[in-house]
């Protein structure tokens, strides 16, 4: 009964085409690879937002509904393969691109997006420098920065650690590096000095001889600028080797997957994030449906909603298609999102409430 | 002390690990002169069917200790079958119709199969890291204090890694012993001499090759469930670094000599950790190479290697 449901389902997916005319968005970011968990929070949230979108007959412009075709593009967080597949999609003349995951993809593709006037709004990508150095008014994204992450992350430790030995690793990415830099610049500004500051190699699983290390600096708090993967693996490693230290880390850590890898060893781990999307009021009714489609909308998956209905909303207003215009409303409008209300501002970052505090504890995250 | 202590244990785990892929790598190379590029992929096979065991087993987190045990020889003993199979139907399908080619022919084909294994784990299995579920993980985790130290840092070995370097001590004396006192051993090293006349004495020369394919993918096998217990997260890719490792340790301890494979492997692993633990965790592969290279241009047989006698 299902798979026929599926397939009548499918039968009017392929006849919709043929009554109005399509306009193509895509999604981009890791399909593969090992921040793939966050490719499918935001393939799950783009698909939701298309979904309720067209169910609702599309998006207006002149009077006339347009349903949307949605293309989800893999970009693996390869800084080349980003720009590989934003061109591409950029040639197949998508008039969004809720994008990327990795900051050091969105960075790179960003320019490609201001060269051919395509929007771009990153659901997730936090270095401040998408923004600061702005390719073009086409730059977007619904989440905070680093900065301010950096900021909230440097001022906890400075006191709830005060006495404590303070260590900063990062993974020499553009997102592990860049938070490790502004927790590390905004913890000294408090007057807290680490004890220890190194990089590590992502993708790798043996992180034994670091965590001796950390362990014969009797480092008592470890402040991760770097993805989940890696600091769940850093973690169980402290464990077996007998540390209780606390890991501290930023957004990239809001996955289940983390806790798959960590166990009971990620009990206590403290990491930053926006206030929980999934508490807005004015998000109950998704998060409900995104349930019973057996999708919890954790991390990055309203956000890659938000981006969606944001640019819904700059199209209508603007009612057009043109590229220009649209990034004039979306420079201009305020957007009532799953997120709340929000604008962009000048920069193109959003006015959205600052980064709070989260412990996983029992193989959830809550907000502290 | 107690840091020096902590870091060779760490550094001889992930030595014995790389040690193990190598000896498939060296043996290999024994016998028929080839270096199989598809061994660190059949590691990572190897990897991935003993989760696979795991998951059907179901352990949770109340199962008591006997029967982890237990499960643990019986993933073991599994996985190192099926992997077997593998390395046995590659060697059949990918090497054996190439014997009497020309020289890179068997090098290239390894390499495609090397692309084919990692494309389908991808395909089969998903390009997601995959975790060994948490619960096992708890119950493996543990271990105690080696040695004591007056600031509070106690040296510990982990009951995994204890596991670990017991394995391959007792499977190195297990094949020292099987390439040194047994038929099969004989065999395999009077094909490693001249495999026309081993086949004129009545070496089945085929067989010995193939059986030599089948025991490389087991130890392979047996270094990745030890990954997997070890480390708990696996992918698709994990055989291509271990691989080019593992290479690289059979190609220093000298490539061709079992005891050699060992030895590279425990350097490589140690050099790796030391760099990491006493100058930086950046720039390790590049010490552990350097010091490759080094050893190839005043032994470029190797460390335990014989000079090749080049054959006109």
């Amino acid at each position: 009964m299902k798979r026929l449901l599926a397939l009548t389902t499918l039968a009017a997916g392929l006849a919709a085409p043929a009554l109005a005319q399509e306009i193509p968005i895509a999604t981009i970011g890791p399909m593969t690879g090992q921040y793939a968990s966050f490719g499918a929070q935001m393939k799950a949230g783009a698909e939701m937002a298309v979904k309720d979108i067209n169910a609702a007959g599309g998006v207006t412009v002149d009077g006339k509904k347009m349903p949307l075709k949605l293309t989800v593009g893999d970009d693996a967080c390869d800084p080349k393969q980003a720009v590989a597949v934003a061109t591409k999609v950029a040639g197949e003349k998508v008039k969004l691109v809720a994008g990327h995951f990795c900051s050091g993809s969105s960075i790179p593709a960003s320019k490609v997006y201001a060269e051919e006037g395509v929007v771009q709004i990153s659901p997730a990508s936090t270095n401040p420098k998408l923004t600061d150095d702005r390719a073009g008014p086409n730059v977007f994204r619904v989440c905070g920065r680093d900065d301010q992450q950096g900021s909230v992350a440097g001022q906890y430790l400075a006191t709830k650690f005060k006495d404590k030995k303070i260590a900063i690793v990062h993974d020499k990415s553009a997102y592990g590096k860049g938070l490790a830099d502004e927790t590390q610049k905004a913890m000294n500004a408090a007057g807290k000095k680490e004890e220890l500051y190194e990089a590590y190699t992502a993708g790798e699983k043996d992180y034994t001889a670091l965590v001796t290390k950390l362990k014969q600096a009797g480092i008592d708090v470890l402040y991760v600028g770097g993805y989940h993967t890696e600091a769940g693996l850093i973690v169980r490693q402290m464990r077996d080797q007998g540390m209780k230290t606390i890991l501290v880390s930023g957004d990239a850590l809001v996955t289940q997957e983390y806790w798959q890898i960590t166990g009971n060893a990620g009990e206590g781990t403290l990491m930053t994030f926006s206030p929980d999307p999934r508490k807005n009021p004015a998000a109950s009714g998704l998060v409900e449906r995104f349930r019973a489609a057996k999708i919890e909308p954790e991390g990055y998956v309203l956000y890659t909603y938000a981006a969606i209905q944001a640019w819904k909303q700059a199209v209508e207003k603007a009612n057009s298609l043109d590229n220009k215009k649209v990034i004039e409303q979306l420079n201009a409008l305020e957007f009532d999102t799953v997120l709340g209300k929000f604008k962009f501002n000048g920069k193109g970052d959003p006015t959205l409430p600052p980064y709070t505090f989260y412990e996983w504890k029992g193989g959830q995250y809550a907000q502290l | 002390m107690e840091y020096f202590v902590q870091q060779l244990i760490n550094g001889l785990t992930l030595g014995s690990i790389y040690g193990l892929i190598a000896i498939g790598y060296t043996m290999v190379y024994g016998i028929i002169g080839m270096i199989n590029f598809a061994h660190g992929d059949v590691f990572m096979v190897g990897s991935f069917i003993g989760l696979l065991l795991f998951l059907m087993i179901g352990l949770t987190a109340a199962t008591p200790l006997v029967v982890i045990i237990l499960a643990l020889i019986g993933v073991l003993i599994v996985a190192m079958a099926l992997t077997a199979v593998w390395g046995w139907t590659i060697e059949r399908l990918a090497y054996r119709p190439l014997r009497g080619s020309f020289r890179l022919a068997p090098l290239i084909t390894a390499i495609g199969m090397s692309i084919v294994l990692t494309n389908l784990v991808q395909i089969a299995q998903g390009a997601r890291v995959k975790n060994l579920p948490p619960d096992i993980k708890d119950r493996l985790a543990g271990g105690f204090t080696v040695l004591r130290g007056a600031d509070g840092f106690d040296a510990v070995v982990s009951y995994r890694q204890l596991v670990i370097v017991g394995v391959t001590v007792t499977l190195m004396a297990f094949f020292t012993w099987l390439i040194t006192s047994t038929s099969l051993g004989r065999a395999q090293r009077a094909c490693e001499q001249d495999r026309t006349m081993a086949a004129l004495t009545g070496v089945d020369v085929d067989r010995t090759i193939s059986i030599t394919f089948v025991i490389g993918a087991a130890l392979a096998a047996v270094a990745g469930v030890m990954f997997l217990v070890y480390y708990g997260a696996i992918d698709f890719y994990i055989g291509f670094v271990a691989g080019i490792k593992a290479f690289t340790a059979a190609v220093l301890g000298g490539i061709g000599s079992l005891p050699g494979a060992m030895l590279g492997g425990l350097l490589i692993g140690l050099i790796e950790v030391f760099w990491a633990g006493y100058v930086g965790s950046e720039y390790k592969d590049v010490a552990a190479f350097s010091i490759l290279a080094l050893v190839l241009i005043f032994r470029p047989e190797g460390l335990l290697g014989r000079p090749e006698i080049e054959k006109v």
